[in-house]
Order: C-alpha cells, then structure tokens, then sequence
C-alpha cells in the first residue's frame, strides 16, 4: 500500500482551515444567521393555489389587509406559496389571513400549513440547542478521555468545532434559513465527524503500539492512509443518500439535507486534517499509548 | 481457522429476524379513512338505527363506504370510507344527519389482521406532518395562580384577625409572602398562634423594631412548586374535556415541562374553531336544594352528572349561594376516621357568603352545579344553496354532588360520605376543574393539511427508494459477494427498525424519516469498517479464512467506539430537544442500535454460512 503524506501538506491545511474559520466567524458575526421561524417566533403561512400565484398581487392584498411586514415568497414550485408575518400578530391571524387570500383569489387557495410559535418559546429553543451543543461536546469529549486518551479528547474536539462552525458560517454566507431541523442536522454532524474522526484516531492508537517507529508523523501517515479508502466509500454512501433527500425530500426538508451534506464533506476532510494536525501540534508519542502495565504482573510469572 | 458459528448463534439471527419481519407487517396494512360516531353523553347508547341513518346520509351524498360495525357495548361506531379525499364531506354529512346528541370524528381505522394486532402488532404512528392536524402549545400562567394563592392568605388572614379582635394591618409583601403589623408582643403572639393553627403549611418569622411588631407568612418553595403543578393539572382536565367534543379520533393532551401542555388534534382544520373551544373555561355554582314545598318560580331541576345516577334529579333554589371563582381549592382526602372526603377552600368574599347563607340552613342540602360550555348545531341555508354549519354557544349546567349541611361552614369545609376514596378524586376533580383557572396562553400552534402531509410521506418514502437503490449498487459494484451479503444486512436493519418503532409505539415524523436515511447511508460504515480491514489482511498475505476472523475481530473495537459516541449525541437530543429533534433521535438511536446487530452479528453470520468451513482461495470482496 502506498502511503500518502498527509500530514506534509498540514501547514496547508492549517491555512486553509483558518481561512475558512475566520470566514465562517466573520459572517457569523456580521450578517448573523437568518433565524427560522422556531427561533424568532412569528407566523409562518404556506398556501398552495390551483393555479401559479401572482406574488405581487398576493403582497399588495396583504398589505391593504393590514398585514405590513409579511415576507411573500414561492416555496418549491409558483404555485407555493410561504407568507411570514413578524412577531406581533396575534396567534389567530394565521386562519384569518388565509381566508383573506381565499377571498382575493379567482379560483382555490390550499392551507397546507400555519405555523406560529410565541417569542417566549423561540428564547428557550435558542438557549436549549446551544445547550444541547455543549452537552454533546462535553459528553463525547470525557467519552474519548476515558476511551483514548487526552490529547485524541482535545483533537475530536476540536474537530467537532471546526465543522459546527464552518458548516453554521456556510448557513450565514449562503443565507439559509436555520431552523430547528436544521439545528437537528448539526447534531448530526456531530455524531458523524466524530464516527470519522474516532475511525481514524483508533487506527492512529493502534499504529502507535503496533508499530516499531518512533516518527509521529510517519506513524499518522500510515494511518491515515490505511483507512483512507474506508473514510471515502462511507462518506461516499452517506452523500447518496443525503443528495436524494435534498433532491427529492421536498422543501420542508432540505435545509436539513443541505446541512449534513455540507456537514459531511467538512467532517471527512477535518477527520483527516484537523484531527490529526491537532495530535501532531500536541506533540503526540508513543509513550501516551503504552498500554498501562498491570501490577503484579511480574509477580504472576513467579508462580509456575 | 473454520469460521463457524454455533447452531444457537445462526437460530438467534434467525429468531431476531423473524421477530422483526411479524412486528413490522402490520405497516404494510394501510389504514382505511374512517368516521367514528360516538355518543355525547356516555348515556346515548348507539345502535342498528343511528348507524342507518349515517349509511343513508353518506348514500345519499354518493359517498362510498364499507365495513360498518358497533362498539360491544354501543359506546361508538365506525364507518370506513373508500375515499380519503372525501372524509371531510364524510364528516359533515353524517354530523347533519345525526344532530348533536353525537361527535362524528375523523379516524384512521388500522386494517391490521386479528392474528397480528393478538400478538400485539401494531402500525407506527403517524406524527401530525405525516398526518396533517393541528399542534397547540399552551402556556398555563403560573404567576397568576401564585398571585390568587396570595391574594387568598392575605384575606383568610385579615379575616381571622379580626374575629379574634386582633387589631392590625395585613398586606402582600414580595411574591410569596403575607406580612401583619400589630401593635403588641402580646397581638403578635396572638396572631402567630392563630395563623399557625389555621395555615400550618405556612412558614412564619417574627419581625419588626422596638414599637412596631410584624409577623411574616411565607409560602415555601416546595408549595409554588404545588401551585404549578396542581394549575397545571386543573388545566389539563378542563382541556381533556374540550378536546373530546372537538371530533377528534386520537387527540393526545399532554404535559409538557413545568407550566406547558401540549395539544395535538390530528384531522383537525379549522383551528379558529378548535382554540375557541378549547377557550372556554367551565364553572361551578352552589344552590341550596330547594324546600320540597317551594313553589316552582323558586326553583329548578337539574340531572346529576355521573353516569351511575344518570336519570335521577334534584329541584334547587334559583338563588346561587357562590360561582367558581371563589373556589381556592379542593382536593380529595381522609378524615380522622379514615373515610374520604373532599376538603375545600373558598376565598375570604366565598366564606363570608357561605357561611352567611349556611348559618340558618343546617341540616338543609346545598347542591354544587358543573356548568360547561357546549355548542348546538344550526344548519342555516345561503344564497347560493348551500348549507352553513353556525355554533351557537349555550350553558349545561348539571349537578355533581348534594351534601347535607351538618353546621355554619366557613372557608374552609368539607364534603364527607363518599362512597370510596375514587369517587372523592373524581369530585374533587371536577370541583378543580370548575374553580376559576389559572389563565392559559397559546405559545405556539402548527398547522398542516392533510395534502402536506400525504406529500411529505410520499416525498419521504421516495427519497429513502433512491437513497437506498443508489448504496446497494455501489455497494454491489465495489464489495461483490460482500457487498450482496452488506445489503441483506442494510435490508434487515430497516425491517428490525420498523419493528422496533412499532412495537415501542414511536410516532413516525417527517425528521424521522430524514433519520432513517442518514441510517441506510451510516449502517454500512460498519460493513465498510470489517471489508476494507478484511482488504488489509488478505493484502498482508493471510489466508482468505484467517483474514475474514482477524478483519471482524479488529473492527469491532473501531465499530463500538464509533457507535457509543454517535448514540451519545442521540441520546442528548432526545433529552434536550423537543418535536422534530426528538423525532430525529429516536429513529436515529434505534438505527445505530439495529445496524450494530446487523452489521457485526447479521453479515458474520452470512458469512460464515458463505464461506465457513470450508477451503477458500479467494474470497469476492472487490480489488484487493
């Protein structure tokens, strides 16, 4: 097998990490994220109508009904329609505005959904993913300590970082609306940079002790390579399946499907780079991984 | 090296996979669109003419249907319908045709075989965006019910000073507490004595400087924590009696958290129509029974409640003695002697009435009244030919109790000679309901229509067809034989997950669908994980047996570690999140947990059957 040097072309990949990191912050910072519904509260209102709808038109009758502020938009297809009304409006409005439509519209107007969700719960969801966020950092980090060791702990993390923020950061730059499936998706982000990123750092382990080289470097090589292939195909499956969902999941779902795509590329790459840098930078050893010997061991060989 | 498994371990792969296929059949049933009749009163019994004057109405709107039968029992009817398009219409029919002795509801009927749902088969739920229905979130005012609670001692307070001449002032002070500034130790003593005797639950401290003697009444931490519980649960009775005259099959109530409550209506449309209903608040009024000879403009009959003395009636006063809204509280309990009671409290206004009407009529009977706010029908016709439904609001006021008055009763009293310690929850929990509620707010609402919903199945089922044909193709192309044996693999870990959804009765969202997905794209990491290990070893130079053992021994470690951290985070969202994140986690954890046992014990076995025991030159597991 042939090994790559990987980690010859780290100081490339620091730089391209930062690149993007700061770019992800710097868009998380000025332009923010567009908040969905679940975390700005608000009504939301998706309409289908028998024939395409004439956006326009559909804002001027809301305005004249009183319903300044609502965002117009075709959701999918032109005869979808999604109207968001900002916080304010009261929790009935919904039923009302779609009856409003109903009645300026020639032929028939669908309800498909009406969302409102109060500000007091848009607060706490917010306080809660962030919450679940750290938690699940926390948790899989004493898991890795426990399992691995620290230095393996710090390198999943803060690979887990790099992806939440460069895959919130690309949420930011494109613009998407993140909502609480999206939120799920992050999650799952998590859960799947670390499967990556705990796939490689065992192999890396394994190496250490397995192997008669004292060279971290060539040591994390060697493993990177070897599970190189595994790495590819199970991303590779894994975008399959999401590009169907995004493709043919429908609207309510591809912000979800968009997220773990991003998520998935950004997690493959930084199981190899960012992981493993990280481990490199820490100065890892093959004395970190001796297994620990067992007390009276030596004792033990005494007794026939 | 033989690669053998024990007869035991094949029969448990077996076994576990037969389980699977019998538990996830009953999904393959898809449920007929149905209307299930049920009476308004547990009184109205429905028999062969109530369900022909349904059929006949559904005849003739041209509205096929089919399969009709009646409770045992005659507690509810089902008619199924050959047309999901055309069970709204359905409903309205029928509803016209029956009139408002009864609740027509939209329902799913399940057409699961007897054998199955015997052996406890059952379909997974549908979540309301599957569906289509209504999602509320309501917020039950906690600080308003601490407030009454309050406002309640302060009076109670104030009052039992004064009987006792014990001269004065008494105010709220902060949010939990009731402070008294008397003018002497003595007074101060006096009050502390008297408040400690009537409200034991209370914590009292002593106050105040050298000519200024206060005494502060303090709620404690543990009874806020009551008073949210106990105007959470009044709310929630009261809901669950609104949500059963809405029509709906499977409403689901449901608290969620300190102070919320969760209300799912599947089927439901009109949601202006659904909150108004579940708006209105019910109330309590207490009359005397009227003296037997007092003449008819003084009094009024009214029905008791419950259905064991349904038909038997009582005349009471037209005069009401107290309404609802001075009702504190009231909760079940023991007398000394060990019988059930009720204790109930009124507020400082509610006992000067009470015992001001009382006081004289010892010995009398004073009946207590549940007054619900229901709707009637009226069919009014339009310009242009069709029917209107319009609801007309009116009051039904009907008696829960009538207890002999034994002496002058206060503030506080109790109702005794309860039957057993059952009936005297009931009463007290229609007294709660009754009593002025904590003011509840909608947080949140979700709409979706039916339409929406059977898309986003449709839309689901077909990304997870595509998702799943493009990995078995690749996974063929790559791995061979391997790869066919991954596959079984990935086929069964969805049966056994379909199963296990079913059998735990978890509700089945469009986010779990979006689980399930990234499920089939993750469960062959595992297979991945053994085969390219099984690549390595054959490439080392090991015999084609010796490398299929040491491949899966050495990934299983790998697997194990993978898994645990990934169902960590499973685990956190179910915990944390709420709605579509809990969805997402559950098919999500039940995935890793299945792909395990498929991937590891489910394709070892496959295998071995394959390959074990025998002499093998190469094995077909792709490019090497």
């Amino acid at each position: 097998m042939k090994v790559i040097n990987f980690m010859g072309q780290r100081k490339l990949a620091i730089a391209l990490s930062a690149v993007l990191l700061v770019a992800a912050i710097f868009s998380l910072s000025t332009r923010q994220l567009s908040w969905g519904l679940d975390f700005t509260g608000g009504t939301l209102v998706e309409v289908h109508y028998s024939e395409s709808a004439d956006l326009k038109a559909i804002r001027s009758t809301l305005d004249a009904g009183g319903y300044a502020g609502a965002i117009v938009v075709s959701f999918g297809t032109d005869r979808d329609v999604l109207i968001r009304l900002p916080q304010g409006h009261a929790d009935t409005e919904g039923t009302a505005l779609v009856r409003l439509l109903e009645d300026s519209f020639e032929g028939t107007v669908e309800l498909r959904r009406i969302e409102f969700v109060g500000p007091q719960v848009g607060d706490e969801l917010r306080e809660q993913g962030g919450l679940a966020m750290l938690m699940a950092l926390g948790m899989v980090m004493l898991y890795i300590g426990f399992r691995f060791q620290f230095k393996f702990a710090v390198g999943a993390v803060a690979a887990l970082v790099h992806d939440v923020i460069i895959t919130l950061g690309f949420f930011s730059i494109i613009g998407l609306e993140f909502d609480l499936t999206v939120l799920a998706a992050l999650l799952a982000v998590i859960g799947y940079s670390l499967n990556d990123t705990i796939v490689v750092s065992d192999r890396i382990r394994e190496n250490f002790r397995k192997l008669r080289k004292s060279d971290p470097l060539e040591v994390i090589n060697i493993s990177l390579s070897e599970t190189l292939g595994r790495t590819l195909v199970t991303s590779l499956t894994t975008l399959l399946v999401l590009v169907c969902l995004a493709l043919l999941g429908g609207e309510m779902i591809k912000g979800f499907a968009i997220a773990l795509l991003m998520g998935v590329v950004i997690g493959t790459y930084s199981s190899i780079y960012v992981a493993a840098t990280v481990l490199v930078l820490m100065g890892v050893s093959k004395e970190d991984l001796m297994l620990p010997v067992k007390e009276g061991a030596e004792q033990d060989e005494l007794v026939p | 090296m033989l690669n053998k498994y024990p007869l035991w371990k094949y029969l448990l792969v077996l076994a576990v996979l037969a389980t699977g296929l019998f538990y996830a059949a009953p999904n393959l049933y898809a449920p007929d669109p149905a209307l299930q009749i049920t009476g308004e009163s547990s009184a109205q019994v429905i028999d062969e003419r109530t369900l022909s004057r349904a059929t006949s109405a559904l005849e003739e709107a041209g509205i096929e249907h089919f399969g009709e039968v009646i409770d045992p029992g005659g507690r509810n009817a089902l008619v199924r319908l050959r047309d999901a398009e055309q069970q709204l219409v359905a409903q309205a029919r029928v509803q016209r045709a029956l009139g408002d002795g009864f609740i027509v509801a939209l329902n799913l009927a399940p057409t699961t075989p007897a054998w199955l749902s015997d052996l406890g088969g059952q379909p997974m739920k549908l979540g309301l965006d599957l569906s289509g229905g209504v999602h509320f979130k309501l917020e039950v005012d906690v600080d308003a019910a601490m407030e009454r609670r309050q406002e309640f001692y302060e009076t109670a307070i104030r009052r039992a000073l004064r009987d006792e001449r014990i001269r004065g002032i008494v105010g709220r002070e902060g949010d939990l507490s009731v402070t008294a500034r008397l003018r002497s130790e003595a007074d101060r003593e006096a009050a502390r004595t008297l408040i400690a005797d009537n409200h034991p639950e209370l914590t009292l401290e002593r106050g105040g400087d050298g000519d200024n003697w206060t005494i502060t009444a303090s709620m404690t931490e543990q009874m806020r924590t009551e008073i949210a519980n106990y105007a959470v649960s009044q709310n929630l009775t009261t809901l669950r009696n609104r949500v059963n005259e809405l029509g709906v099959s499977e409403p689901l109530v449901q608290r969620q958290g300190q102070s919320r409550i969760v209300v799912e209506l599947p089927g439901i449309q009109d949601t202006a129509e659904a909150k108004r209903i579940l708006g209105t608040v019910a109330n309590l009024e207490f009359r005397l029974v009227a003296n037997l000879d007092a003449p008819e403009s003084e009094k009024q009959r009214f029905e008791y409640r419950s259905e064991d003395r349904a038909g038997s009636f009582e005349w009471l006063e037209r005069d009401i003695i107290i309404t609802g809204e001075r009702v504190a509280n009231a909760q079940a309990s023991f007398d000394e002697n060990g019988r059930p009671n009720v204790q109930i409290s009124l507020d400082g206004e509610g006992g000067t009435l009470m015992s001001r009407a009382t006081r004289n009529n010892v010995k009398r009977r004073m009946g207590v009244l549940f007054i619900e706010r229901k709707f009637r029908t009226r069919y009014e016709l339009q310009e242009d030919g069709s029917e209107k439904a319009i609801q007309i609001p009116y009051d039904e006021r009907k008696l829960l109790t009538a207890p002999v008055i034994q002496s002058a009763l206060g503030a506080q009293f109790q109702i005794t000679g309860l039957d057993s310690p059952l009936e005297a929850s009931e009463l007290a929990l229609m007294l709660r309901a009754g009593a002025l509620a904590a003011p509840i707010s909608f947080v949140e609402e979700r709409t979706v229509g039916p339409s929406l919903g059977a898309e986003n199945i449709r839309l689901g089922v077909k990304s997870v067809q595509f998702g799943l044909a493009l990995v078995v193709l690749f996974m063929i192309l790559y791995y061979r034989v391997f790869g066919v044996i991954a596959v079984v693999a990935l086929a069964a870990n969805l049966v056994l997950l379909v199963a296990f959804m079913s059998l735990i009765g978890a509700t089945l969202t469009l986010p779990g669908i979006a689980g399930i997905v990234l499920t089939v794209g993750m469960a062959v990491d595992a297979n991945v994980l053994i085969f390219s290990r099984i690549r390595e070893e054959l490439r080392d130079g090991r015999s084609p047996q010796m490398a299929i053992h040491s491949g899966y021994d050495a990934a299983l470690s790998t697997i194990l570690d993978a898994n645990i951290t990934t169902l960590i985070v499973a685990v956190i969202l179910y915990a944390v999140g709420t709605g579509p994140v809990k969805g997402f986690a559950v098919t999500l954890s039940v995935g890793i947990v299945t792909s395990m046992f498929t991937a590891i014990v489910g394709t070892r076995a496959l295998v071995n059957l394959y390959y074990g025991g025998r002499k093998v030159r190469t094995l077909s597991i792709g490019g090497v």
